[in-house]
């Protein structure tokens, strides 16, 4: 049996343990260092230290996810014995052979290790939060452009729903819509039909009101945006892909459509607002006078030049997103009890917290640190993009 | 301006009418019934059995027949039982059918029975919104102050050091949720085993064990500086760093305007033309960022209740849905929306009295 690591010995361990993220970040930054002028917005990325320091954060948690079989040092589901909620640093009670000698954040209350854990949290939040914004902004992005550009009835009604889901308190709303009572009735599965098609419509019209004078692209790259667009819906929403390629566990397309449905209406406001203050410059004038189509106008005029604020929004957004996402985990809602996702972890962790905090402290520093990293890293790009 | 605030009224009581039917109808679901049917009665009951139970109990029917009836505009359910005796939605048990009222929704002033708490629902919201209040109060006297400070210290000279460290404290607090920032508070002031208890408690500083304690119950009935710092903070600290930002952001804007310039070319001091001229102009839109802040407040008041085991409305909304109280979650969600439009009508109106720019048709 080996002895009990000193903190010293537990930093030297996992900067070692997580040698595939350092050599990765390395890589990354001395690349995009190298071609910053070439890269546009995001080589500008390097010219701000907040933002650097932001990209490097967000980066570091990608690569976690992204190497995190070769990180973990132990099953993160395998229950040790003598291992509960022992203290980081500690040795295993009766090793096997070949394995990782130490628990080197400790153990939670079913003796499993935290370190792996939390490596493996990141895989599960880096799974949902970004893709989950992705279909927000698609949503938001489809409905505000029309809502802000042609406004009127149209203006009006979406407007009044999108309130009307932003004075929804967010937890409550939560409680509603993730339950596995909810399941069985099929709401989950109508809503992701509704919102799931939202990326679908955007490419299609996107391509199709800037090549329909050319039909024989506009025909190849609406017929790719289609075939590939509606197998993945039938596959995510309907759970029906017949190649079995597509296809989201239940418990997880609850949470993921709950999390967009919350996020659209504010997306949705940026952009409308957005949309009303450009659909007043000359350019937009000149297209118009130019006999442009509405939604060439709204696509390929407003929308590129909108895109600053957007990814600025974009950054914090899967921030907020991966807070909701916490928040989830801490009520309890949506996930299996055995899922390492941080917000689960701080849940279960804080009961123990006056006898063993570390089981809840690591993956909360986990959550606050990717969360600050998304924060800066919109921080860095609003200053770099308002420099134009 | 009267018209807008009436359309304005008008629009927020339809958007209260259209949110509480959907909390109603989400709440009145099959399976939630059928669950609520199983807790309240027998588990071991079949199709059949919750059925009538359901009937019995007026659950059944058309959902919009029976939100009429729990907003009090549809006359209350009655049932004649074999044997003769009448049961209703406004027939309190043992007094007599006869002079029970048609009406009895929350239009009546009838919120309910709470299933999990076995109280009037108004006893409950009562009880539970006076301790949030409390919480409330507590946090606006810390957070207000403390995030126009903050932000005005590093709006004022954009750039400088003191702005940088400001600003980096500001977005860490913005990037730590509640549940986050309340769990390392605890760990690090509240727990026997780590953080600075135990140096305290070995040096013979503090006679417990810990410096404050993990939970907040005991402020139920009596608010110390010590069981309530941490819960406070917790919630206070989230919104510290998002109000100072967005008061930075206006202080900054403030700064570059002409008038402050004429003002230090004639030879106003600095902490005169900041204190006359900038903090006035620069604190409107704060105003309106604190005022929207109170639906957020709600949320951190849930995850903050229920970390630190405070009964208050947070705490009362989890029990709620956790184990489908529908007359209970239907009431606080009547008390959340209204909270939230009311401050988005208070938010819009302030900004039109403290902006003499916009004016209103």
């Amino acid at each position: 049996m080996e002895d009990a690591l000193s903190w010293g010995g537990i930093l030297v361990r996992i900067a070692a343990q997580l040698l595939p993220v350092w050599i990765a970040l390395i890589v990354t930054f001395a690349l995009s260092m190298q071609f910053r002028r070439r890269l546009g917005l995001y080589g500008r990325i390097f010219d701000s230290p907040v933002g650097m320091i932001g990209f490097g954060l967000v980066m570091f948690w990608v690569f976690t996810a992204i190497f995190a079989d070769w990180i973990i040092t132990h099953d993160p589901l395998a229950q040790l014995s003598g291992m509960k909620n022992i203290l980081p640093g500690s040795p295993l009670k009766a090793p096997a052979e070949g394995a990782y000698p130490w628990y080197l954040l400790g153990g939670d209350h079913l003796a499993r290790d935290v370190f792996s854990r939390m490596v493996m949290g990141a895989r599960e939040v880096l799974k949902i939060a970004p893709a989950a914004t992705v279909v927000a902004f698609m949503v938001g992005i489809t409905l505000g452009l029309p809502a802000g550009y042609l406004g009127g009835k149209l203006d009006t009604t979406i407007s009044f729903l999108s309130n009307l889901v932003l004075a929804f308190p967010v937890i409550l709303l939560f409680y509603l819509l993730v339950t596995p009572e909810i399941r069985v009735t099929g709401i989950p599965t109508v809503l992701a039909a509704i919102l799931f098609i939202f990326p679908v419509v955007f490419l299609t019209i996107l391509f199709n009101s800037r090549f329909f004078t050319t039909p024989a692209k506009r025909n190849l790259y609406v017929g790719i945006v289609l075939v590939i667009g509606l197998w993945a819906y039938s596959g995510l929403a309907f759970n029906a892909d017949p190649l079995g390629v597509w296809s989201m566990d239940p418990n997880m397309l609850n949470v993921f459509v709950s999390v967009v449905f919350v996020n659209s209406p504010g997306v949705f406001r940026i952009v409308r607002g957005m949309v009303m203050d450009i659909k007043t410059r000359d350019y937009v004038a000149a297209g118009q006078t130019r006999g442009e189509g509405p939604w060439y106008i709204m696509l390929w005029e407003i929308l590129p030049n909108a895109r600053g604020p957007l990814i600025v929004d974009f950054c914090l957004r899967i921030g907020y997103t991966t807070i909701l996402l916490g928040t989830l985990g801490f009520f309890g809602l949506g996930v299996t009890p055995e899922s390492p996702d941080w917000g689960s972890t701080i849940n279960y962790g804080r009961r123990l917290l006056a006898i063993a905090p570390h089981p809840a402290v690591v993956p909360a520093f986990a959550l606050m640190s990717l969360v600050l990293g998304l924060n800066l890293l919109a921080d860095g790009l609003r200053e770099e993009s308002m420099k134009d | 301006m009267l018209l807008f605030v009436l359309r304005r009224i008008g629009v927020m009581i339809l958007t209260a009418f259209a949110l509480t039917f959907i909390v109603f109808y989400m709440t009145n679901l099959p399976p939630n019934l059928e669950k609520l049917a199983k807790s309240e009665a027998s588990v071991r009951m079949d199709d059949a059995a919750v059925a009538s139970w359901l009937e019995r109990n007026g659950h059944s029917g058309p959902v919009l027949g029976r939100y009429a009836q729990w907003l009090g505009v549809a006359p209350g359910w009655t049932l004649t039982a074999e044997d003769g005796t009448v049961t209703g939605r406004c027939i309190t048990r043992g007094t007599d059918p006869a002079t029970a009222p048609r009406f009895c929704g929350i239009l009546q002033g009838n919120w309910g029975y709470s299933t999990v708490f076995k109280a009037t629902v108004a006893d409950v919201l009562a009880r539970s919104l006076g301790a949030t209040g409390w919480l409330m109060v507590w946090v606006m006297i810390v957070m207000v102050p403390s995030s126009l400070l903050l932000g005005v210290l590093s709006g004022m000279r954009e750039g400088s050091r003191t702005d940088r460290v400001l600003s980096t404290f500001a977005i860490t607090t913005t990037a730590t949720p509640e549940y986050v920032s309340g769990v390392i508070l605890i760990a690090l002031l509240a727990s026997a085993t780590a953080g600075i208890s135990p140096i305290l408690a070995d040096w013979g500083w503090i006679s417990g064990k810990t410096l404050f304690p993990g939970t907040a119950t005991a402020a139920m009935d009596d608010i110390t500086f010590w069981n309530f710092f941490l819960p406070v903070m917790t919630i206070a600290l989230y919104g510290i760093g998002y109000i100072a930002r967005m008061t930075r952001a206006s202080m900054t804007e403030v700064m570059t305007q002409q008038y402050i310039r004429t003002a230090r070319l004639k030879g106003v001091a600095f902490r005169q033309v900041v204190m006359r001229h900038a903090l006035r102009n620069a604190l409107i839109a704060p105003f309106t960022v604190i005022m929207l802040q109170f639906p957020w407040l709600l949320n951190g008041v849930v995850i903050v209740e229920t970390l630190f085991n405070y009964k208050g409305f947070g705490w009362t909304l989890v029990q709620a849905a956790g184990n489908n109280d529908i007359d209970t979650l239907l009431a606080c969600s009547v008390v959340a929306v209204f909270v939230v439009l009311v401050t988005q009508l208070i938010s819009d109106i302030g900004y039109v009295f403290l902006n003499p720019r916009i004016r209103l048709a």
